[in-house]
């Protein structure tokens, strides 16, 4: 475990490039929501996070749900990188048949995936589900769930977020990966969500407002919902789509399509 | 004499609840409907009322199945299984995830309430889930021998349920383990498989057709999914003709299991009790059974059919 700010940096930037590998060797997957929510997904497994890879299912461990599925290639590299498997499998497994990497996170085939998720707007309910279950059994450990800012536009996250408050379930925090852009294009032009903070408020979470890729704003937020009691957090982290390749940064087609040879070498270069 | 699916199921989560710590009840604000405030009020800890939110209850329970809970989702069938569907496929059927969800109200049984609450559907939808084990009920004391079956391995299971009052057709000792099915009468003329609510108009309709000179057996086909392929492979050959019974779409539910099953592996006339791809309506259940041709009538006729098609394959 580390909060050392640069370590996390390079950290960040060695499985963006690792993104950007699976993708182009799989010639499939969803590149640029994996590197948008990547220093949250750093800050949480580098710096946070009491879990043992060596051990998956320690009842007591901490335990981190992706909603939004689809970004699968962001926390393969994490949990390859952090020993739950190794990392060769990105390159030969990922979307591959008989491979355990799947297109979207599957808890059975892949060792650190703990929901299965993909289809949009399921598991910020199995976040709280986990939460309570710990809590029927006194275990005192924190779930974190990563939502898509277009994921919220499923009714099934509001259904689950009423579900946490009426729970007071203080140990669950949920992070929204606010990049602006769904698949078809921005997510003002898909469905305006409008006022998104004020909506989990509305709906009795406790809210942060945070730069998502600054690794002190996304800590001091993490501390932050660790103290609060007897309500839910929600950090809401402003990112960049494809954040650290330039030409992808903000840019709605890389949402799911496959760099070229050529984008991809540049890609890299970038990241290195 | 009839008894209250209700009660029982009250009785069967009570009694579980003692054996196993870590079973926790779902609802999505039906436990008054379901008679189930007195399990609250037993284990107030481990009854979880969900609010009106069916797909997040479904997933919700996957979660806590995640943490080693048994969740237990009960609730009306049609908002445990037709409305979360694909969570209950996302959620708990694709990570094989151990949750048990008990469908009470199936079927035009429900009666008064109407087609949006006559759940027609449901057993077809869930026997597509890989993983999932499917049963159906057809008295109180099977109730408690399905509940305390699925409670026995890990995994998820769909329970359905009559809406309130069933004829007995079971004796305390019942027992019911995935996979089973139970030969209620003998007989070499036709096969009667039901299951459900319909075990009790098929049992009458062989009594009838005995005094026509005609040996049916009944099967109780209470475990769908597995479903007893080698005691019904054995009927076919033993009887040569099929009728099934439900209360349940004729398509996909019990009667498509049988038919798949027969239609590869032991070809003989079969005929199908059901309701005829139409929707419900509200009306008593008598009036409803039949208006929609869910009677041990239908069942003797359909079985006068199954054995005539069989002595023209004969001749």
């Amino acid at each position: 475990m580390t909060r050392n700010i640069v370590e996390l940096e390079q950290k960040a930037k060695q499985l963006r490039r690792d993104v950007i590998e699976m993708v182009f060797s799989a010639q499939s997957g969803h590149i640029g929501g994996s590197l948008s929510m990547m220093d949250v997904l750093v800050a949480l497994f580098y710096g946070e996070m009491d879990y043992d890879s060596q051990n998956p299912n320690r009842s007591d461990r901490d335990r981190f749900v992706l909603s939004k599925g689809h970004t699968s290639p962001g926390l393969y590299s994490v949990l390859a990188d952090v020993g739950y498997f190794p990392r060769e499998e990105l390159m030969t497994s990922f979307r591959c048949i008989g491979g355990m990497l799947q297109g979207h996170p599957a808890m059975n085939k892949t060792p650190g995936v703990e929901m299965t998720s993909g289809s949009l707007g399921i598991g910020l309910s199995a976040a709280n589900g986990m939460a309570l279950g710990n809590r029927h059994q006194n275990i005192g450990s924190r779930i974190y769930c990563m939502l898509g800012d277009g994921e919220i536009n499923e009714g099934q996250i509001w259904e689950a977020a009423a579900t946490a408050a009426q729970y007071k379930l203080d140990t669950v925090t949920a992070f929204i990966d606010m990049n602006g852009l769904q698949n078809d294009a921005s997510t003002k032009q898909v469905k305006d969500m409008l006022d998104v903070r004020a909506k989990w408020e509305a709906f009795g979470w406790k809210t942060f407002d945070i730069n998502g890729h600054d690794f002190t704003e996304i800590f001091k937020a993490i501390d932050e919902a660790k103290q609060t009691k007897g309500q839910p957090s929600a950090i809401l982290c402003r990112t960049v789509k494809g954040k650290g390749v330039s030409f992808m940064e903000n840019v709605v087609e890389f949402h799911g399509k496959t760099p070229s040879k050529e984008e991809y070498l540049l890609a890299l270069e970038e990241l290195s | 004499m009839k008894r209250s699916f209700r009660a029982v199921l009250l009785e069967a989560l009570n009694r579980n609840a003692e054996n196993y710590p870590n079973l926790v009840v779902l609802n999505a604000d039906s436990a008054r409907a379901l008679s189930l405030t007195k399990f609250t009020a037993t284990y107030p800890d481990r009854m979880y009322g969900m609010g009106i939110s069916e797909a997040d209850m479904l997933s919700t329970a996957a979660g806590m199945a995640a943490t080693g809970l048994i969740p237990v989702v009960v609730g009306f069938s049609m908002f445990v299984s037709e409305k979360p569907f694909e969570q209950i496929r996302q959620s708990i059927a694709y990570p094989n995830l151990n949750v048990k969800i008990i469908a009470t109200h199936s079927g035009l049984c429900v009666g008064q309430d109407g087609a949006t609450h006559q759940a027609l559907e449901d057993i077809a939808i869930m026997r597509m889930l890989p993983n999932f084990k499917v049963f159906v009920s057809a008295d109180v004391t099977e109730t408690k021998s399905i509940v305390d079956a699925m409670m026995k391995y890990d995994g998820p299971a769909y329970l359905r349920l009559g809406r309130d009052m069933a004829e007995d057709i079971y004796f305390e000792d019942k027992v019911s383990i995935p996979g089973g099915a139970d030969v209620l009468l003998d007989g070499k003329d036709v096969t009667i498989a039901a299951c459900g609510m319909m075990v009790e108009p098929a049992l009458k309709a062989a009594r009838a057709l005995e005094e026509e000179g005609i040996s049916a057996a009944v099967l109780n086909v209470y475990s769908i999914k597995p479903m007893n392929d080698k005691l019904l492979l054995e009927y076919a050959s033993k009887t040569s003709a099929i009728v099934t019974a439900e209360d349940h779409m004729k398509a996909g539910g019990l009667g498509g299991a049988v038919a798949e099953l027969i239609g590869q592996d032991h070809p003989v006339p079969i005929r199908r009790v059901g309701v005829n791809d139409r929707f419900g309506e509200s009306g008593s259940q008598e009036e409803l059974y039949l208006k929609y041709g869910l009677t041990a009538e239908r069942i003797m006729e359909e079985a006068r059919i199954a054995i005539s098609a069989k002595r023209q394959i004969v001749s």
